[in-house]
């Protein structure tokens, strides 16, 4: 379980290796804001290299959203397989969050 | 009753940096009695780590004195995973939060229990009895699974 921060200007780009769950959420959470105090506002969370998320991480990515929402950032989700989209799907924060293929696409909007 | 194939149990500090091990190994059970992979990927170790950390955290209140006991039982049929923790339980239906409340998309917790009972075939709570002088201290989940 770890996790990777890039930030190009106001771009961060957040890898997470491995689960994102109640044992590292925190560490996940606050790493994240601590790039957005220092001036990230789109912020890409990569799936590709994660197996599952359970409640915990859900909250401290919906927790990430709003706190960029209010300060006229984004929080886009990206390299989802269909396991975590079922997640995304059964608890319905897929209208929450844009889910994207891959990164570029989230880094674009499209 | 179906006599188990296998039975695992841990009694773990209330800890999560604990829960993953279990995890893992309870992954690894399944698979080798021929669940479904999607289920031993996804609903296996999501709903036995919404379990164990509303075991620790919440029943426990995360006080390191207090133990979690788990206990898996892994049947021909099906697989179940007990959780046992020191505090008071809760009654199901009254705890769990739905979608279709105001506010859902917005909060930041409450998905567990949603969670397991959508990614398990059962869900069960079985709170302490104190009318009875033999009863054993806690409240369980039960998560049960069936072999696809």
């Amino acid at each position: 379980m770890s996790f990777t921060l890039a930030r190009t200007d106001d771009r961060l780009l957040v890898d997470v290796d491995g689960q994102l769950v109640v044992a590292n959420r925190q560490e996940f959470k606050q790493a994240v804001l601590d790039e957005v105090e220092q001036g990230a506002r789109l912020v890409v969370v990569d799936f590709t290299k994660s197996a599952y998320i359970d409640s915990s991480g859900l909250g401290a990515l919906v927790s990430l959203g709003k706190r960029l929402r209010e300060i006229g950032g984004d929080l886009r989700l990206a390299g989802l397989n269909d396991d975590l989209r079922t997640l995304f799907e059964l608890t319905r924060l897929d209208a929450l969050f844009p889910l994207y293929a891959t990164r570029a696409d989230a880094l674009a909007g499209t | 009753m179906t006599a188990p194939l296998e039975r695992r149990e841990w009694i773990i500090a209330s800890d999560v940096q604990a829960i993953a091990p279990i995890v893992e190994t309870v992954q690894g059970m399944c698979v080798a009695a021929g669940f479904a992979p999607r289920h031993c990927r996804l609903n296996i170790p999501v709903a036995v780590t919404e379990a164990l950390s509303n075991a620790i955290l919440r029943g426990n209140l995360g006080e390191p004195a207090r133990v979690v006991h788990v206990a898996v039982l892994l049947e021909s049929h099906r697989v179940v995973i007990e959780v046992t923790d020191e505090g008071d339980g809760f009654e199901l239906d009254v705890v769990q939060h739905s979608p279709d409340e105001d506010g859902w998309l917005e909060r930041e917790d409450g998905r567990g229990l949603f969670l397991m009972r959508s990614l398990m075939d059962a869900v069960e709570s079985q709170r302490p009895d104190a009318r009875r002088a033999d009863a054993r201290r806690g409240h369980t989940l039960r998560l049960i699974l069936h072999r696809a």
